[in-house]
């Protein structure tokens, strides 16, 4: 076995991979850029070689830079991670020219499997099924209504230099197809030049499941069974589970073998990922491979016990496969959720900056893993477990130079339902302040009623929030908890309020059981009755709820127990009140006497003032131009202003046509969010 | 016996009515309570004692003998904030607009007198038209004998002013001599002469709201310390801040319970700083870190943004807080922010309240503006609060502390009683840059020498180390401890006594 492994990565894989080689026993090499001088992986490291600036075209994707690296810490393996170099097959020949073991599979296989064309034609020779279609030129509209047929409806007409839905037609009888392959052809030729239509099979009801395989270099190859990965936004995933809620066991069966068959065509050896499209039908289509350790590859952890990472390393440095197909057996539910630094209520813009708050849920050790030993780190075991493959830390800073993804957050339970359950108590109590980021949006999906039927397609962000994020409204039944905590909560505050020193003797205030409680437009008149152990909460419909938990005044996670279910808040500071945060719901919540509430209810409610005529700032920073004046014109997508916010110059275009009446910000001038830096007639 | 009891409620009720149900709705349609509800939510349910119910005016001039209500335009009382003692008044709108009549004076000069007598904050909510014409120069009288109190009770007991509605002419004095004034947004306003007699005079255009509205006076003019977004929030936050307060100069800042661990340790502070000298960085993260629970009472948020004032807890006792913001004007000391600090600094030193000074700041700064607008001696308005200060005195340096300003900001010359810095503090006369110019004037046409000299003067001087080997700094801190350490300090320092020199009366430079 290797003595010294190089990471050839950085961020949450990199960490991933450490763990897995002090568990075998192995010294670790992380390499870090300026950017990353203080990064998790370089302090979980034995030693870390710097390899230059911040962006990764200096730094991580250099591959002199690497084998510099390789060389002064003597590491005689490299594991690439996910991403840079894991699938450049130049890497993985330089590393074999000076005799150091890739963690990955032999050159050839990344570069049959680098080129779509190639490989596709490959897994049809493997017999891997592929979506059918008719490459070749296609003369006329008879023609291709013959091939229509031959490929079987519904398919897709497609223009060779296509892009963007033009000249892109979905055809699912031989009328459609006559009349589709018209106006693709004209389409084609008006858009691009190019009126060359091609036939292909569309997938309707499509789903991204993959199948992981384990290849060694002795010609044995076994399937770790699929992941279901159909939750995507713009490509990039977002939410995947193993095993898919999909799949049979014949099906799985048939792509495992396939996806085996392909591997060993290709003489695998590693891990590796077949993607395939697989329709409403079972019917499974092969998309490509990756030559790598999947970003999702926990999940499969989870439910096989298999650490990849180990058997990776082990491969790499010629041992025979120890686990056998009939080993393999799937064991429980696993749900893997991205964490990314994205804001969901601005279109997901990449947000960076200072984690000022980072804690994780604790994590927990259950499962397949557990049971083989293969568990990473130190947990505590349970009935489910909660897994969080990170690379930062509070106090850390997410930059902009790499992925914004910050966490893998996953967890495993005995069936679906109870992993799903375990993960929105765990995405409830992951706390993040400092950056914008994606917690409330996936745990608006793990609420999703498709989600929770398992009946999702790849098509389902875009379906179900094709206008975006804006946050979730919690039914009533949920509401109603909330509301009973955060009652009970209140009267701890305000008794403790009650106890500062300097009160008169015998003239104390009295705190009061009676409450009104408002969130989310809606009133409640409660009673709270504490005792040693909680309280209960009476609605004035005659309901209770009983409230516990450990929270006192300050605490900004409050993990409660109201009647027998777990309700965890994420609390900060209102006037009157609390800035609630769960299940994906960010609201003010105030609590006050019944007399204050029929006060308050007098108050104006005021409209937030129009902000259409206005430029506002989008992100603190400095204005480094303003390039227009008061009475200018501006045209849609003009230059307004250049702003600069961690060294990035953001230029703020205008989005309609309009005449500037007032500009109230200078160069020099720092701004805040939101605050307005133009006016508009 | 009955017929009296029975004359006793209706006089009440006649009373509690104030300017009678037509007014009162007038009043709430412009989104205000009235001065009973207003009290209601300042004080604990049930707690209010009033004064002066029956108060009527005098007044026998242009038919007024025939309008007497009872009260006279203001309620006034006592009653408790968590069980404290405050005293009170609250003007009235829908009695003759709440204008100040003699009568109406003299009912809030009783409370005043009261307050300084029993050591009891008072809290004025101020919603009145202003002088009552029809009294004339009795009106007046009734102002400057509120006036006169207000200037003894400074220093004596906190005074709060709400402004909840109008409140101009000689009217914004008694707010303006109170330690602490609080505006509504949208419904409150502030100003000496109005937007008519602005108009005649010098020929500008301006609405109330923009001559003397809450963002006027919280951004601008810096005559509030706080504005919020109606009279519920405005009268809860109020009572949040008496929580942090004595009731007098004669009582040490009040305790209460609190569920915040004073040895927490806060790795994230360790990362604080960046490591370029040039980037900022949000102060506000240190000061919550610190804080008991995370709690902050900030005042003057909006105003002079390069400096934040405010009040924490620690193990449960008022601490306040002055700290430079290097996201604004990279921190610089300019009159403002002077101006701002010094005000805080004097209020928490009347009223025995430790101060804890977190600093980074890279000097004064520079400008025909600020020399012309006579930064000197607001500027030394600062160093003068912190020296004559007598409360504890704790100071953590975070990153610079560059010449006069290092002086200023509570430093050990200024009697300080802990100076703390952390690793990353840089206390020097001035940048590496700049001393490096001055210092090697010679060789100023070299870059390559000068680039050497400056590396030079940062290995030798941006560090804590000179100033700690002189004593001015007591220790070197790591950063994650801070909480820990100050929390320690300022126990030490709970027993510290330490008076200045008998004198009528300082000469601050105003």
């Amino acid at each position: 076995m290797f003595k010294k492994l190089l990471i050839a990565n950085r961020g949450e894989i990199a960490c991933r991979v450490i763990k897995t080689a002090r568990k075998m026993g192995i010294e670790t090499v992380a390499i870090y850029s300026d950017a990353d001088a203080q990064a998790l992986h370089v302090q979980m490291a034995d030693e870390a070689v710097h390899i230059g600036p911040p962006p990764a075209n200096q730094s991580y994707i250099v591959i002199d830079k690497m084998m510099e690296a390789i060389t002064s810490s003597g590491a005689q393996a490299v594991h690439p991670g996910y991403g840079f170099l894991s699938e450049n097959s130049k890497f993985a020949e330089a590393l074999a020219e000076v005799g150091v073991a890739f963690v990955g599979p032999p050159v050839g296989a990344i570069e049959k499997m680098g080129d779509k064309i190639t490989s596709k034609k490959i897994a049809k020779e493997a017999g891997v099924s592929t979506v059918p279609g008719y490459m070749g030129l296609i003369a006329d509209a008879d023609e291709a209504v013959k091939i229509s047929n031959e490929v079987g409806y519904p398919v897709m007409l497609k223009a060779s230099a296509g892009g963007g839905g033009k000249g892109m037609r979905i055809a699912w009888n031989d009328e459609e197809a006559r009349e589709g392959f018209q106006s693709s052809k004209n389409e084609a030729a008006n858009s691009f030049g190019d009126d060359r239509i091609f036939i292909e099979k569309f997938v309707t009801q499509p789903r991204h499941i993959e199948i992981q395989v384990l290849c060694d270099a002795h010609g044995n190859g076994i399937y770790l069974g699929e992941r279901e990965c159909s939750i995507q936004r713009r490509n990039q995933k977002v939410v995947e589970e193993a095993p898919s809620p999909f799949l049979d066991e014949a099906t799985r069966k048939a792509m495992g073998e396939q996806a085996v068959a392909l591997a060993k065509a290709v003489g695998y050896a590693s891990a590796g990922t077949v993607e395939f499209i697989v329709d409403g039908s079972k019917n499974f289509y092969f998309l490509e491979m990756n030559t790598r350790l999947q970003v999702e590859h926990p999940v499969t952890e989870l439910i096989t016990g298999v650490d990849l990472v180990e058997q990776m390393i082990r491969v790499a440095a010629g041992e025979p496969l120890s686990i056998t197909q009939d080993d393999v057996t799937l064991t429980g539910w696993a749900i893997e959720n991205r964490l990314y630094a994205e804001d969901p209520y601005r279109g997901f813009l990449p947000s960076i900056g200072r984690l000022t708050r980072y804690r994780p849920p604790m994590e927990v050790a259950a499962g397949p893993l557990l049971d083989t030993g293969k568990w990473q780190g130190e947990a505590p075991s349970g009935e489910t477990a909660v897994r969080n493959d990170t690379g930062v830390y509070e106090g850390g800073e997410i930059s902009m130079y790499y992925d914004p993804m910050i966490a893998k957050l996953c967890t495993w339970g005995p069936d679906r339902a109870t992993a799903i359950e375990a993960m929105r108590v765990a995405l409830d109590s992951f706390e993040v302040e400092g950056i914008g980021h994606n917690l409330p949006f996936l745990s608006a999906v793990m609420d999703h009623p498709i989600f929770i039927k398992g009946d999702m397609t790849t098509a389902f962000i875009a379906e179900e929030y094709p206008d975006g994020f804006e946050g979730v409204t919690l039914p009533g039944a949920e509401l109603v908890r909330v509301a009973a905590a955060c009652a009970a909560m209140h009267r701890v505050a305000e008794i403790r309020r009650a106890r500062v020193s300097g009160r008169m003797d015998n003239h104390e205030r009295k705190v009061g059981e009676d409450w009104n409680v408002t969130l989310q437009d809606r009133s409640f008149d409660v009673t709270v009755d504490a005792d040693q152990s909680g309280s209960t909460v009476r609605f004035s419909d005659g309901a209770t709820l009983r409230v516990s938990g450990a929270w006192t005044p300050g605490d900004q996670l409050a993990v409660m127990q109201v009647e027998d279910a777990p309700l965890v808040l994420k609390v900060g500071k209102v006037s009157g009140g609390f800035r609630i945060r769960t299940r994906g719901a960010d609201m003010v919540v105030h609590v006050r006497t019944p007399r204050q509430a029929e006060l308050a209810r007098m108050m104006p409610i005021k409209t937030p003032p129009d902000t259409s005529k206005l430029l506002l700032c989008p992100m603190p920073g400095l204005v480094v131009t303003l390039h227009v004046e008061p009475g200018e014109e501006v045209q849609v997508g003009q230059a307004l202003c250049t702003i600069e916010a961690m060294k990035m110059e953001n230029i703020l275009r205008a989005e309609r046509k309009g005449i500037v009446s007032k500009v109230n910000a200078a160069a020099g001038d720092s701004l805040a969010v939101d605050e307005v830096i133009l006016e508009f007639e | 016996m009955n017929d009296i009891l029975t004359e006793l409620e209706s006089r009440r009720a006649d009373a509690r009515m104030g300017g009678g149900q037509k007014r009162v709705d007038a009043q709430h349609a412009r989104g205000k309570l009235t001065a009973r509800e207003r009290i209601e939510l300042l004080l604990d349910e049930g707690s209010f004692e009033e004064f002066d119910m029956f108060v009527s005016h005098r007044c026998t001039d242009f038919g007024m003998e025939a309008q007497k209500p009872a009260g006279d335009g203001v309620v006034t009382g006592w009653g408790t904030i968590n069980g404290r003692m405050v005293y009170v008044f609250s003007q009235d709108f829908t009695v003759f607009g709440g204008s100040l009549s003699e009568t109406h004076a003299q009912k809030i000069c009783k409370i005043q007198d009261m307050a300084m007598q029993n050591g009891a904050p008072v809290i004025g909510i101020n919603d009145s038209g202003g002088a009552r014409i029809q009294e004339g120069v009795a009106s007046l009288a009734g102002y400057a004998e509120v006036f006169q109190r207000n200037i003894m009770a400074s220093g004596v007991v906190p005074q709060i002013s709400l402004i909840m509605g109008p409140c101009a002419g000689g009217a914004v004095y008694s707010p303006a001599m109170t330690d602490f004034i609080f505006m509504v947004k949208d419904t409150s306003y502030m100003f000496v002469t109005g937007p008519d007699v602005v108009k005649t005079v010098t020929n500008e255009h301006v609405t109330a709201e923009e001559l003397g509205g809450a963002s006027t006076h919280t951004r601008k003019s810096s005559v509030a310390d706080g504005a919020f977004e109606n009279d519920v929030e405005a009268l809860a936050e109020v009572r949040r801040l008496v929580d942090f307060l004595p009731l007098n100069n004669r009582e040490k800042p009040p305790v209460r319970p609190f569920f915040d661990e004073p040895g927490r340790i806060e790795a994230s502070l360790d990362t604080l700083v960046p490591s370029n000298p040039n980037t900022p960085y949000d102060m506000k993260e240190l000061i919550l870190k610190i804080a008991d629970e995370g709690d902050f009472y900030e005042i003057q948020e909006d105003f002079a943004k390069n400096i934040i004032t405010g009040f924490v807890r620690l193990e449960g006792q008022t601490v306040g807080v002055v700290a430079n913001q290097p996201m604004v004007l990279a921190g610089c000391l300019d009159i403002d922010s002077s101006r701002k600090a010094a005000r805080f600094v004097r209020f928490c030193d009347a009223f025995e309240i430790p101060i804890l000074t977190l600093v980074d700041v890279p000097g004064f700064l520079p400008g025909t503006s600020q020399e012309y607008g006579g930064v000197i001696k607001h500027g030394a308005k600062l160093l003068f609060a912190y020296g004559e200060a007598t409360v504890p005195k704790v100071t953590v340096i975070t990153r610079k502390a560059y010449g006069g300003a290092y002086d200023v900001m509570a430093s050990k010359h200024l009697r300080g009683d802990f100076n703390y810095a952390w690793p990353t503090a840089e206390i020097a006369v001035m940048g590496a840059k700049g001393a490096t110019e001055i210092i090697h004037r010679a060789d100023l046409g070299d870059a390559e020498k000068i680039a050497a000299h400056t590396k030079d003067y940062e290995d030798r001087f941006a560090n804590p180390f000179v100033a700690a080997e002189k004593g001015f700094i007591d220790e070197v801190i790591q950063p994650r401890s801070t909480r820990k350490r100050v929390s320690r300090a300022f126990a030490s320092l709970r027993g510290k006594s330490l008076q200045n020199p008998w004198k009528k009366h300082d000469n601050i430079p105003l």
